[in-house]
């Protein structure tokens, strides 16, 4: 018996990012196909960026995943067109990023406001953070630094 | 040369350079001036290695000899690689490396936008992943060579000397030969010298600002891309990158 779809989608939203559990795999918006092949199922996956060493991970991650459902043939398929793009994100990834401590991105290009108290004196520290996908920027106002999810 | 040699051939350059500028900023891990510094210049070499792994795995795919990115990277010798000598220059001190990556990064950014709009398919997907990152990139380091070179006398001094140094490396990523030539006729690569003219204009912007001074110099050095005549340069680079597998060929974990 091969699960619904709509299912498996449900079971790989519970699926954490590797380097913010926060969020899925879904929320991310890196899961881009799911469907039946005969038999296998197979998953499009697109990296967030080119050389993200959590890229294998998650394809470890989802494997697993399935497996623990009782999906046995799953095949992973790497898609980079379209790329990925941080539109893609789920308002529920949105929000959690913020409750988590990371300003979600912004189409301004730095975020909209402090994470922690939400004060908007900011100011960047670099543009790049402890991973490929953030930025490191410093609240004025309390002056905690934080990480900023930059756009792409 | 048949199109699929070209192509192949074309293919090492774009990875080659990528891999070996990867390598060269990755030198700073842990060496930087200042953390923030260390993290951005490790993330960008991660950037660059990433998409290697994309560029050197076409390469493969469209060689049809079962060679991977992998293979491409650490079972080839200097003769073999197709970077450009600017990539393979040294660090220097922090101001040379950034202005060899500003140098880089001006051309990156116009070679990958018009590669976005190649008739290869596999390759327009490429470019248009890799030029995200490579927006990001370009931002910092004129950013960067404009902080240090309208800076104090001494980052001043240092950034008009590594430009002098490294200016002579510029012409051979705009020098066409047949495989450039080839690969433009057919849709898949941009015009180089058209390209010529943006970088220009962006790079002659940034050293005003940077109130550094473009050498009067139109001097080229060349033989990188076509492997022709590496710098000596690259093949101590090889010593450490391929080290392991010289050691121990074939390891794999």
């Amino acid at each position: 018996m091969t699960p619904d779809v709509a299912l498996i989608w449900t079971w790989l939203d519970e699926v954490p990012d590797p380097e913010i559990p926060v969020i899925s795999v879904v929320d991310l918006g890196i899961v881009r196909d799911v469907s039946w092949r005969d038999e296998t199922l197979e998953i499009a996956v697109t990296p967030t960026y080119s050389g993200c060493p959590a890229t294998s991970v998650i394809a470890m991650d989802i494997e697993t995943a399935l497996y623990d459902r009782g999906v046995r043939n799953v095949r992973i398929k790497t898609q980079i067109a379209p790329p990925w793009t941080t539109d893609w994100l789920s308002d529920k990834g949105r929000a959690k990023l913020r409750d988590y401590g990371i300003a979600p991105p912004s189409p301004a290009g730095g975020p909209d406001a402090c994470p922690r108290c939400g004060s908007t004196d900011l100011s960047r520290v670099s543009q790049f953070g402890s991973t490929p996908c953030k930025a490191h920027w410093r609240c004025n106002t309390c002056l905690e630094p934080f990480d900023y999810f930059k756009c792409i | 040369m048949t199109d699929r040699d070209a192509l192949f051939e074309y293919l090492l350059r774009l990875g080659d350079n990528t891999l070996v500028l990867g390598h060269r900023v990755s030198e700073w891990c842990g060496h930087a001036p200042v953390l923030e510094e260390d993290i951005a210049l490790a993330n960008t070499a991660l950037d660059l290695i990433g998409q290697t792994q994309m560029w050197l795995g076409l390469a493969g795919d469209v060689e049809g000899e079962g060679r991977s990115a992998d293979d491409f990277a650490m079972l080839r010798d200097v003769w073999d690689f197709r970077n450009l000598l600017l990539v393979e220059q040294p660090n220097g001190d922090f101001g040379q490396t950034m202005m060899r990556q500003c140098l880089f990064d001006a051309f990156h950014f116009d070679l990958l936008s018009g590669l976005a709009g190649s008739t290869d398919d596999r390759i327009a997907a490429i470019a248009a992943k890799a030029l995200k990152e490579v927006t990001y990139h370009v931002d910092r380091s004129s950013e960067t060579v404009i902080g240090l070179g309208d800076g104090t006398e001494e980052s001043h001094r240092r950034m008009q000397a590594a430009l002098d140094l490294l200016w002579p490396y510029v012409g051979e990523m705009f020098m066409p030969d047949a495989v450039d030539t080839a690969l433009h006729e057919a849709g898949i690569a941009p015009d180089l010298p058209a390209l010529r003219a943006s970088f220009d204009t962006r790079i002659d912007e940034i050293l005003r600002q940077a109130t550094l001074v473009r050498p009067d110099n139109a001097y080229a050095h060349s033989g990188g891309k076509t492997g022709v005549r590496h710098s000596e340069h690259l093949g101590h680079l090889l010593t450490q990158m391929q080290w392991l597998q010289r050691a121990y060929p074939g390891a794999a974990w």
